[in-house]
C-alpha cells in the first residue's frame, strides 16, 4: 500500500524555478511537467505524453505560446493538459488528455495538489507569509534527500538532535536538557512544540547574525500543518529580554525557520528549506551567512536520514524502537499523519 | 479562551514526568510518551484517570 498522504497540498518549487523552460519535479510518486503560461500562471500537468509515455520536460519538447509540443511525436497540449494537436491527422483521441493539476502560488512556493481534483480548496494551502513579506528577509534553497518522508518528520519534530548533530552550528547543550510542551489540535491539524529556554548558550548560527555576544533566552516554536508545511518560530534575546505586556518584541530578533517536507518517492523526499529574519534586512553578509551555515545543517540532516534509510531498509517491518520524552511531538506528528492517510 | 479540542502534553520541569490533558478536562500523568497518547486519544474512554498527583498539580 502507498504510503502518501493524498487529497493533500504540497509544496513542488519555488515561484523562482518555473518558468518559460519546461520543469519536471516528482511528487508522491507522479512526475509532474511544470511552466509558466505567457500571462504568467502556473500550469501543471502530467510529465508523460499520452502516445508513447515520452517525457515532455525532455528536450527537444517545448513551449509554442500557452502550448506542450512533445519532441518525439509532435502531440501538442494545452495548459489544461488537452491534447490540440497530433501529427498527421484531423481527428485527436478522446482519450488523448495529460492528468492535470490544481496549484496555487503562496508566499514563494508553488503548491500542487495531489488527489481529486474535486478536493482541492486553495483555502486550506498552509501559510508561511513572512516568506514574501515586506519586513523580512529570506534566503531559502532545496536539498534532495534520499530517505523517507517520516524520517525528516521525526527529524523536524524532535529537535534535541541539534544538541548533538548540530553542535557548532545551532545546537546547544540546552536544547536536549530543556523540556518540551506539545499540543495538538485536531481540529485545525497542527501539531505545537516549545521549548523556551530562559538561559543559554548563544550557537554561532543566532551569534554571528544577530551580533548577541553574551547568553540568551531562545523559544523555538513549532507549528506543523501536516503533511508538508514545517514552521519554526525561534526567537532570540539578551538573557532576561521577554515581550512587552502589550505584545510587542522590539528587543528580540526573529527568525522563521521554514520547511516544506514533500514527498517525492516512498523512499525519497524534497527537503525545501527557508529562513526568513526581521533584522539586517538589507545585510547581504547576514543572508550569504544564514544561507550557507542553513544548508550546512540540513546537509548534514540529509546525510544522517540517509544512512538511516539504508538501515531500515533492509530491516524487517516491526522492528522495535523505544521513544521518550523528546519524542511526544513526534509521535503526534506521526498520529496525524496516519490519519490523513 | 480557546473553544479548540487541544491536547497537550507538558513535560513535567525538573522531572522524567509527561503531563497530559485532554480537551475534556481529564488529566493524568504518566513517564512513556507511547502511553500517554493512547490514553489521551481514547477519549471519551480515558482508562485510569486516576487524579494528578498533588506535587505536580
Amino acid at each position: 500500500m502507498s504510503e502518501f498522504v493524498r487529497n493533500q497540498w504540497y509544496v513542488a518549487a519555488y515561484g523562482r524555478e518555473i518558468g518559460r523552460e519546461l520543469f519536471s519535479r516528482t511528487v508522491c510518486g507522479e512526475s509532474i511537467l511544470f511552466w509558466r503560461t505567457e500571462a504568467g500562471d502556473v500550469a501543471a500537468m502530467s510529465d508523460r505524453c499520452v502516445h508513447r509515455r515520452f517525457p515532455l520536460s525532455q528536450a527537444p519538447s517545448h513551449l509554442v505560446g500557452d502550448t506542450v509540443v512533445c519532441g518525439y511525436h509532435g502531440f501538442t497540449y494545452d495548459r489544461a493538459g488537452a491534447c490540440v494537436a497530433v501529427p498527421g491527422q484531423a481527428r485527436i483521441p478522446r482519450t488523448a488528455r495529460l492528468t492535470s493539476y490544481p496549484v496555487t502560488e503562496l508566499d514563494g512556493f508553488v503548491w500542487v495538489f495531489i488527489g481529486d481534483p474535486g478536493n482541492a480548496d486553495a483555502t486550506r494551502v498552509p501559510r508561511a507569509p513572512w516568506l514574501d513579506q515586506p519586513g523580512w528577509t529570506t534566503v531559502s534553497g532545496m536539498e534532495p534527500l534520499a530517505a523517507r518522508y517520516g524520517l525528516l518528520v521525526d527529524n523536524l519534530l524532535d529537535l534535541s538532535h541539534e544538541t548533538y548533530l548540530h553542535g557548532g552550528y545551532i545546537g546547544t547543550p540546552e536544547v536536549a536538557e530543556t523540556p518540551i510542551v506539545t499540543r495538538v489540535d485536531e481540529e485545525a491539524g497542527i501539531v505545537y512544540v516549545s521549548r523556551h529556554m530562559a538561559d543559554a548558550a548563544c550557537p554561532p548560527f543566532y551569534a554571528k547574525s544577530t551580533g548577541i555576544t553574551g547568553r540568551i533566552t531562545r523559544w523555538q516554536d513549532i507549528e506543523f500543518t501536516p503533511p508538508c508545511l514545517y514552521l519554526l518560530h525561534s526567537r532570540i534575546a539578551p538573557v532576561g529580554v521577554l515581550p512587552g505586556a502589550d505584545g510587542t518584541d522590539p528587543d528580540a530578533y526573529h527568525v522563521e525557520v521554514v520547511y516544506a517536507l514533500t514527498p517525492e518517492t516512498e523512499h525519497s523526499t524534497h527537503d525545501f528549506w527557508a529562513v526568513a529574519r526581521d533584522f539586517a534586512l538589507e545585510d547581504q553578509g547576514v543572508s550569504d551567512f544564514l544561507a550557507e551555515n542553513n544548508r550546512t545543517v540540513v546537509l548534514q540532516d540529509v546525510a544522517a536520514l540517509t544512512v538511516l534509510e539504508q538501515v531500515i531498509a533492509t530491516e524487517p517491518d516491526g522492528y522495535q524502537e523505544l521513544s521518550i520524552n523528546i519524542d511526544t511531538g513526534g509521535l503526534a506528528a506521526r498520529r496525524m499523519i496516519a490519519r490523513l492517510r | 479562551m480557546t473553544t479548540r479540542k487541544v491536547l497537550q502534553v507538558d513535560w513535567v520541569p525538573g522531572s522524567d514526568n509527561l503531563r497530559g490533558r485532554c480537551h475534556c478536562g481529564a488529566e493524568t500523568v504518566a513517564d512513556d510518551p507511547v502511553a500517554m497518547w493512547q490514553w489521551l486519544l481514547a477519549h471519551p474512554d480515558h482508562q485510569h484517570p486516576f487524579p494528578v498527583r498533588s506535587e505536580d498539580a
